[in-house]
């Protein structure tokens, strides 16, 4: 059948199973925006385009699906950039559609003419140029498959407006992929296994990593009992919480940078290091001179080039974690671990004490005691949290204690500033069926909150807790450690956030005491609508522990116990 | 230690940039870098030598295997292989120098394409190393203009890398047994 390049890019996507797309129209993607009327496909109007690539982000990492996102050219697809850089550094599978000058213009300096693919080139998996109608139907098909395969990614697709314009022959069966040079599908040999299970086998003081790429596998159940047969306990990524249940009675917590002392202390005590789906970024292991000096490295991941990156390991066994799990559960048996377990637990006892959620109430509302609360609030409810870069992200890894997979929605790795409102909006699209919170800082939702329009207009019902400390936090903790209290360009002068979403048409509200977070949040759950809290917390507080960037693991800034120094300014 | 890769990849549009950027982004230095076609009108060749351990060149592999339009990584950097450069070579040679010329450029095997009144234009193939050599004997004499294609490669012996044709739908490249864990 003879279809015009518009009418087969929204087809394509049809039967890629895409129900919804993230976009804003402009002069050289018009054609398909054109076609959109004959399409099933729900448009997401944006107010922004880098906001549209954070929902499609959201929506991926919700739903395990890919998420799209449309564009127009120049300005609007350059404004994705950071989304699409977003989505590279944390796996997740989006196609990003954007409009190009006609073919004949390209090289012209045309109005609106960006060389998209040539600036995206560095952050997605791949990207293509589509100058002809008939090369539409393979392109789509190519970059969702190599988008959703492998270690996932973003794929951008840069059509020109007369590659939508003009009609040819649209077959689908006949468009199939053609990616010779592309392989997702590895897996390790039989010797590799072996000596694998050699080094488990063997293990007096082993520990489980548990990373992004469980979930992005799909291989929770598998980890769960290959800890539980092995008696092997857990620590986790940030893009691993969820994939381990944090009520589990093996799971130690987050590692890294703001992890539990507990785990840091553990890992470089550890006798071997089962890396699972995760990269050794330097936010988890801090100086790698120093980092696991008696561990050996077994290391499960699907990209080959992240062997021996960071940290050299002993064995790889690269491919799909589920199929590896399935390989080596057959094969692991019960040790008893008891004495590790209970050296571990010694370890806790020092912690509780300095805890925030076990010292005497001081009058004072912490931003840890939001998230608690919020925890003790939503815990039984299909929550999916997201959340945005800064101390509120690491308080809520901390004090939201996630059960399950797809439940903490964060930008890890580019630690990307305005992610959390739009890739809420993505997430609630993909699961409607959820209770979506945003938590956010009061800086980062000023980078995207344009996107209440996007929730209001949607009529979305999603929560947004902003932690308002009248600072960018965790740049002031940086000034307060490491920059003598110098605090340049971190306070912020805000807007009454409470009036700001009431003029949206969104119901709002403050709380300043700790009594008023439950009531508050209780509230927010019963309105059928939107809900944004302004969260006015203490404005000195301090994310802990803390390794300094570059510092060994084991070498925390630790909270002052019991705290006292905030309690002095009343 | 100098490494040389041969990369085979699809004959399309924007490859090369796609591999030379990979060599920048990731911080690996080329050092010279030479691409034309092979026997196969969809499938383009590189020699890719660059500056790297044992692990970075793992590395260099690993990732030039992400790049989807890569179809197979060879590094025979200690593989029996053929290495070939070829220079051209502007001398200053007057009256008195020519014949000192032209007496070390067939010591080298090599061939003078154009005379000039005041210069000799030598062309030379053959490995690096040799053609440095000549260019020493030559430097006294006083090198006006010098040109280098950087080097291509190929392995001794009759056995060929398997490479799936860009034809193909969905093929999978047949693990090479030099090739590492990427394959």
């Amino acid at each position: 059948m003879t279809k015009t390049g518009a009418q087969i890019l929204w087809e394509c996507l049809e039967r890629e199973h895409v129900t919804h797309v993230f976009g804003y129209p402009g002069g050289a993607i018009l054609p398909a925006y054109d076609a959109l009327k004959h399409s099933k496909i729900h448009h997401v109007l944006v107010r922004h385009e880098q906001g549209a690539t954070h929902m499609a982000d959201g929506y991926a990492r919700a739903a395990g699906e890919v998420g799209v996102a449309v564009a127009t050219s120049g300005p609007g697809a350059t404004n994705m950039v950071t989304g699409i850089a977003t989505a590279m550094l944390d796996s997740s599978p989006i196609v990003c559609i954007t409009g190009q000058v006609g073919s004949k213009l390209i090289g012209s300096d045309a109005f609106q003419e960006t060389d998209i693919t040539g600036v995206t080139l560095p952050i997605t998996k791949h990207n293509y140029l589509v100058t002809h109608a008939s090369e539409l139907a393979r392109t789509i098909r190519e970059a969702f498959y190599v988008a959703r395969s492998g270690r996932p990614g973003p794929v951008l697709v840069d059509i020109t407006k007369d590659a939508q314009q003009t009609s040819c022959e649209f077959d689908w069966d006949a468009a199939k992929p053609q990616l010779p040079g592309y392989r997702p599908d590895l897996s390790p040999d039989a010797k590799e296994y072996e000596q694998a299970l050699e080094l488990i086998q063997n293990a007096k003081r082993p520990l489980i990593f548990a990373g992004h790429g469980i979930i992005v596998s799909g291989a929770m159940k598998e980890v769960r009992e290959f800890a539980e047969r092995t008696g092997i306990p857990v620590a986790l990524t940030l893009l691993g919480l969820g994939a381990f249940p944090a009520s589990h009675p093996l799971n130690l917590g987050m590692m890294g940078m703001h992890g539990e002392a507990w785990v840091n202390h553990t890992i470089q005590e550890a006798d071997l290091l089962l890396a699972f789906g995760m990269r050794f970024d330097d936010r988890v292991t801090g100086n790698l001179k120093t980092y696991a000096p008696n561990a050996k490295k077994i290391h499960v991941e699907i990209d080959p080039a992240e062997i021996n990156k960071n940290v050299k390991v002993d064995v790889a066994l690269v491919g799909d974690l589920r199929e590896v799990l399935h390989e080596l559960l057959p094969h692991v048996t019960s040790v008893d671990r008891s004495e590790w377990l209970d050296y571990i637990d010694q370890l806790k006892g020092d912690a509780a004490v300095r805890d925030i959620q076990n010292l005497p109430d001081n009058g004072h509302l912490y931003a840890a005691h939001v998230i608690n609360d919020l925890w003790r609030e939503t815990r039984d409810a299909d929550t999916i949290v997201v959340t945005d870069v800064g101390q509120h992200q690491m308080w809520e890894a901390q004090y939201y204690k996630h059960d399950r997979p797809r439940s903490l929605i964060t930008s890890g790795g580019l630690g990307t500033m305005g992610f959390a409102l739009p890739a809420a909006i993505g997430a609630k699209v993909a699961r409607p069926d959820a209770e979506v919170w945003v938590v956010v800082g009061d800086g980062g939702f000023q980078m995207t909150m344009a996107e209440l329009a996007t929730i209001v207009q949607e009529n979305l019902k999603v929560n947004i807790a902003i932690i308002n400390n009248g600072f960018l936090g965790m740049v002031r903790q940086w000034q307060e450690f490491f920059y003598e209290r110098n605090y340049q360009a971190t306070p912020l002068l805000n807007p009454d956030f409470v009036k700001l979403a009431e003029a949206y048409g969104i119901r709002s509200m403050a709380v300043t005491q700790r009594s008023e977070v439950v009531p508050a949040v209780q509230a927010a759950r019963r309105h059928d609508g939107p809900v944004l809290i302004n969260f006015k917390v203490e404005q000195e507080d301090t994310v802990y522990p803390m390794v300094a960037a570059g510092a060994s693991l084991h070498e925390m800034i630790r909270r002052p116990s019991p705290i006292v120094e905030t309690a002095a300014d009343e | 230690m100098m490494n040389t890769f041969v990369v085979y990849v699809e004959n399309k549009p924007g490859v090369l940039t796609r591999v030379a950027s990979l060599f920048r982004r990731r911080a690996f230095n080329i050092d010279s870098l030479t691409v034309g076609r092979t026997e196969k009108p969809e499938v383009s060749r590189m020699t890719i030598t660059a500056e790297a351990d044992r692990d970075q060149a793992r590395r260099i592999e690993a990732n030039l295997y992400k790049l989807v339009n890569v179809l197979l990584v060879e590094n025979i950097t200690n593989q029996p292989a053929i290495v070939r450069d070829l220079a051209m070579i502007k001398v200053a040679a007057t009256h008195e120098a020519r014949s000192h010329v032209l007496e070390l450029a067939s010591v080298f095997r090599a061939r003078v394409v154009d005379v000039a009144p005041d210069s000799l234009t030598i062309e030379i193939t053959g490995a690096e190393d040799k053609i440095d050599g000549l260019l020493e004997v030559l430097r006294p004499y006083g090198v006006l203009e010098m040109v280098r294609t950087g080097i291509v490669a190929m392995r001794r012996g009759s056995k060929s890398p398997t490479v799936a044709s860009a034809g193909s739908s969905l093929a999978h490249v047949a693990a090479d047994d030099d090739v590492s864990y990427s394959v």
